[in-house]
């Protein structure tokens, strides 16, 4: 089914819209922290957001699955569209599961890695155990970790390295087949060689998925993403394919940040 | 004066004081254990009162005790974890949960002949349920409203946060992720503050003094609405209502009142530490 959804996806054309952000100013409280933001995300690409701290990428990244939401003081205006469709009508559960996230810690839950990759299917229709099975496993596959638990599943996931986590809070978001995943600087956390792995499987699920990948690590934006956003104190200062995007910015802010000349 | 001194004399002042607090209640456990050992036997525990309960046992006392505690936690349990849900997951900050957890907090102060007198104005009189098994179980949960609801809201917060970001991120909506991400994660936290409550529920006498407490009763109680005894009150009759009665039955029915409450406390305490040593967050 995973594979399914995918083709379908592609088969409607390679740069078809699947987001499109118009207009969107988010406020907390006081704290103006997206200015007159207009972007669109590509279906089947990944799309890197770099900027420094506090610049509002994590604020973007939690506007698409509407996690803002829950935040005290949060305003906004503006829209956001997915396959043409205002965000604010779609019932918050069901732009989630369409919408998958992966934060910047490993979030597993102290309970088995089995029960971590169902935690949100099995929630949302009833399948049968073997099913489960099946997508325990697809899922495990997809984040190449299948290999490393698959004897282990009873385990619980806490016991698992931060990378391994990592791997399996991506098939935990990948058991429920959303459309579109937000990773929210997923290697902050990870040593190399870890962080190696994770792109890897990035770089596989675009094929069938469309990525934004926040990154406080300019290197993996360069190595991974197909498009590059700079954002700047909760502006986007622009926007390109990322070769261009690291050898020829067209503002010096971006050159200027992309050679560290920024704290 | 060197800091090794210092930090000395600081850590014996602190040593002294622990040592002021424990002190009395060894002291208390110690006089009751020594005069009131030798009175419990399978039979003291186990028949009803005789000779104007100078002889025979104090099982009707038990048994109305077990019944008020387990009546009390049916109704103070449920409503105690809803209301902290609410509180702690869905109430928006402003005036009126304030002003909800400021009462909370007072209540939990307030002194137990004061919630004796609502349970006797509230649920014998204006509800009729007369002097009852319910009434005194009712007056004792109200009692204990105010320490689960605490309790429970404070397991509750101890659940990290991002497990209810995790969990509406998988597009679980509020109520799921309450159910399956916050409750399952609180609740060893909640039980522990149940049984304390329970503790203190069995120990109380004001509460139940003009709600269900009998003076003596020649029959177990039957249905929620008859009378009962319970330990507290039976252990204040026998000590000052009765003359020439045993030391040592006075003593034996301390003991028991002390087991019941102490076995709930280590309960309560063995699951505090079962449930830190499985945090794993
Ligand atoms: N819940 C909130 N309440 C108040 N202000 C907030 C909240 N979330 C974000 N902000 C503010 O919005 C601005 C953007 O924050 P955001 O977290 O999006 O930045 P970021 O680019 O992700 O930074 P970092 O690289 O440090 O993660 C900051 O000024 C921040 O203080
Ligand atoms: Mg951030």
């Amino acid at each position: 089914m995973v594979e399914n959804k995918g083709k379908s996806q592609k088969e409607k054309g390679k740069s078809q819209v699947k987001i499109e952000v118009k207009e969107l100013n988010i406020w907390f409280g006081k704290v103006l922290a997206l200015k007159s933001l207009n972007l669109e995300i590509q279906s089947n690409e990944i799309l890197g957001v770099i900027g420094p701290a506090s610049s509002g990428k994590t604020s973007f990244l939690r506007q698409l699955n509407r996690l803002n939401e829950l935040e005290a003081g949060f305003r906004m205006e503006g829209e956001v569209l997915l396959d043409e469709r205002d965000i604010c009508r779609i019932k918050p559960e069901h732009l989630r599961k369409n919408i998958g996230m992966i934060f910047a810690l490993p979030q597993v839950l102290p309970i088995s890695i089995y029960d971590n990759v169902v935690y949100g299917v099995r929630m949302h229709d009833g399948k049968s155990k073997s099913e489960l099975d099946a997508i325990v496993e697809d899922s495990l596959k997809a984040s190449f970790l299948w290999d490393e638990v698959k004897d282990r599943l009873k385990e619980f996931a806490t016991k698992l390295s931060g990378g391994q986590q990592q791997r399996l809070c991506i098939s935990r978001t990948l058991a429920v087949r959303p459309e579109v995943i937000l990773f929210d600087e997923p290697c902050s956390g990870l040593d190399p060689i870890s962080t190696a792995k994770v792109e890897e499987s990035m770089l596989r699920l675009k094929e069938q998925y469309t990525i934004v990948l926040v990154t406080n690590n300019t290197k993996q934006a360069a190595r991974v993403a197909d498009r590059t956003a700079f954002f700047l104190m909760g502006e986007l200062i622009e926007i390109d394919k990322t070769h261009k995007i690291f050898t020829a910015p067209q503002d010096k802010r971006t050159e200027d940040y992309i050679q560290g000349r920024f704290g | 004066m060197k800091t090794t001194t210092k930090q000395k004399i600081a850590f014996s002042i602190l040593f002294l004081c622990t040592i002021i607090v424990v002190l009395p209640v060894l002291f208390v456990l110690g006089v009751i254990i020594k005069n009131g050992a030798k009175g419990i036997s399978w039979q003291f525990l186990t028949t009803m009162p005789s000779d104007g309960m100078r002889q025979g046992g104090i099982y009707p006392a038990i048994v109305g005790t077990l019944y008020l505690v387990s009546l009390s936690i049916v109704f103070s349990l449920p409503v105690g974890v809803m209301a902290a849900i609410y509180l702690n997951e869905y109430a928006k900050d402003n005036l009126l949960t304030r002003l909800i957890r400021l009462a909370i907090v007072n209540l939990a102060g307030v002194s137990s002949v004061v919630y004796g007198l609502f349970g006797l104005a509230l649920f014998v009189t204006f509800m009729k349920f007369g002097v009852s098994i319910l009434s005194g179980a009712l007056t004792l949960a109200i009692m204990n409203l105010p320490v689960i609801i605490t309790a429970s809201r404070e397991a509750l917060a101890s659940v990290p946060y991002s497990f209810r970001e995790v969990s509406l991120s998988l597009g679980l909506s509020r109520w799921q992720t309450i159910r399956h991400s916050v409750l399952p994660f609180a609740i060893p936290g909640i039980l522990t503050g149940a049984i304390l409550s329970l503790a203190r529920a069995a120990g109380e006498t004001a509460p139940i003094l003009f709600t269900v407490a009998a003076f003596y009763l020649p029959n177990l109680p039957v249905s929620v609405f008859d009378q009962a005894m319970a330990l507290p009150y039976h252990l204040y009759i026998i000590s000052t209502q009765i003359p020439n009665i045993s030391i040592q039955t006075r003593y034996a029915t301390a003991f028991v009142l002390v087991g019941i409450v102490f076995t709930m406390n280590i309960i309560a305490v063995i699951l505090r530490s079962r449930l830190r040593k499985k945090k794993k967050w």
